[in-house]
């Protein structure tokens, strides 16, 4: 065995890597599984009971995707949504009241900092590289599509 | 005068003692396995503050207050405070150390601080330019995750290699004393950078296992001595998988650790999920030095104690850019 001065990275990498736990993969995906589809499943119920009211489709969606942004933003005003998470990992992650975690999360912990350089300047840290290359995405998106609609109308 | 023994170490002539030592801590603190031990514990992580990094300045004045009390000394008659803390521009030892008015040194040595700054506060004294001298340093969970991870509220999941930070704060005041139950300082041994290419940062004890075992194969080289030759070797906030990898190193280099090893990112914390593999920063070894250590030193149950604390020296840039997580471990021999 290499004394610890003759040890390379490599080797000290694959020491690690013994040494390590790993992440139990079955029950966190039984988790994620649960709690994500336990919000699609309040998503579904939502949407289900807006039509009950006599709403149509499109804004018994839009009523519903408001409302599963709200109590995101509820339950992480209540320190609860963190609880969820870390119990259900990519299952609260994946909905879009994920995205709605990202953005109120930040906007709670820098509220010392004030509202404009803090609140303000913060509150897209973690969503914003999303909105930007969703954006981006978008472009590259509607260039393909200009491209593919002139290309079979010319033949 | 302070001497150098070897090439690494250097043996204090007067052996200061820790004339005071004091550690406060938080709610989780209090409910762990040292809870009991604390000097003070407060139920509100904010402390009644604005802001974490206020609490965590709250905590470090708690600490330094207490430990002087128990010293039996004004504030005005310590010479000179070593503090340092993980935030930018080390902002709760600034903010924490402000009302004292005693001349400050702030240092940066991550979770090692609590090491580093007990070293700087021995050879003050012992080489005669402080009579007494505080070393103290603090962390907080809440702004330790601001400072490197993502907000609190954020649903990210924990890996089981992360280690949860300490909210707590330990000071010592360091100085001569004619009781002979106070702990003294016997020698240290500043530690080098060592970079093992480490880059995750929710796998700190592995980015820090190296250094701390090469402070302590310095340390045993340049003393002359073993592991045996002590009644405990303490590391800092190795945790879980860098206590592993430290027996590991240490055993490729012919060191055996035994019984007599433990690690304080261990002890501070009741093992479940949330913790991972143990406690971390720089209140992690403090609390656990001032609140069990140094006690059971001064009771008699301790005769050698090793207590090399470990910081990983990575900044949030760093990690931005890709760079290897670099750390640092200092020794400090505190004997009865």
């Amino acid at each position: 065995m290499k004394g610890l001065s003759f040890l390379t990275k490599e080797e000290y990498k694959k020491l690690t890597k013994k040494a390590s736990n790993r992440s139990k993969i079955l029950p966190d995906c039984l988790g994620a599984f649960v709690i994500g589809g336990g919000i699609c499943v309040l998503g579904q119920a939502l949407f289900d009971l807006y039509q009950s009211f006599g709403l149509d489709k499109k804004t018994a969606g839009t009523l519903m995707s408001v409302s599963l942004i709200f109590l995101s933003i509820l339950f992480t005003g209540l320190g609860l949504y963190q609880k969820l998470a870390n119990f259900g990992g990519a299952g609260t992650l994946v909905p879009i009241t994920g995205f709605a975690n990202a953005m109120s999360s930040p906007a709670i912990e820098f509220k010392p900092e004030g509202h404009v350089l803090g609140i303000g300047s913060n509150m897209f840290k973690i969503a914003g590289p999303v909105i930007v290359y969703g954006c981006f995405a978008s472009v590259i998106y509607g260039v393909v599509l200009v491209i593919c609609q002139y290309v079979s109308g010319v033949f | 005068m302070a001497e150098r023994v070897g090439r690494f170490t250097v043996k204090m002539s007067k052996k200061p003692s820790i004339i005071g030592f004091a550690a406060s801590g938080g709610k989780k603190e209090k409910s762990g396995p040292i809870g009991d031990l604390l000097d003070k514990s407060f139920d509100d992580d904010l402390l009644g503050q604005d802001s974490w990094e206020q609490a965590e300045s709250a905590l470090l004045c708690n600490s330094i207050s207490l430990a002087l009390k128990k010293a039996e000394l004004k504030n005005d008659q310590a010479d000179v405070i070593f503090a340092g803390d993980l935030l930018d521009q080390s902002m709760s030892s600034t903010f924490g150390l402000k009302q004292f008015r005693i001349p400050t040194v702030g240092l940066f040595g991550a979770c090692s601080t609590m090491a580093l700054s007990l070293s700087q506060a021995a050879l003050a004294v012992d080489s005669g330019w402080a009579n007494v001298a505080v070393a103290a340093t603090s962390s907080h969970f809440c702004s330790a995750e601001r400072q490197f991870r993502f907000p609190l509220e954020y649903g990210g999941r924990r890996t089981p290699n992360s280690q949860w930070t300490v909210t707590g704060s330990g000071a010592t005041v360091v100085g001569f004393e004619s009781r002979e139950s106070a702990p003294k300082i016997d020698s240290v041994c500043i530690g080098r950078i060592a970079d093992l290419g480490v880059t995750d940062a929710n796998n700190m004890g592995a980015a820090m296992a190296p250094a701390a075992a090469d402070t302590i194969k310095n340390f045993l080289t340049d003393t002359g001595t073993t592991p045996d030759d002590y009644d405990l070797i303490l590391t800092g906030d190795l945790g879980e998988i860098g206590s592993r990898l430290l027996q590991d190193l240490l055993e490729r280099d012919g060191i055996m650790l035994k019984n007599n090893y433990d690690d304080c990112g261990l002890l501070i914390f009741d093992k479940d999920s949330e913790v991972g593999a143990g406690g971390s920063g720089c209140g992690c070894s403090a609390t656990v030095l001032c609140a069990k250590i140094l006690p059971e030193i001064c009771k008699g149950k301790l005769g050698r104690v090793l207590f090399v604390a470990t910081g990983a020296l990575m900044s949030p840039k760093s990690a931005q850019q890709g760079l290897s997580i670099p750390a640092v471990a200092h020794a400090v021999l505190i004997t009865s």
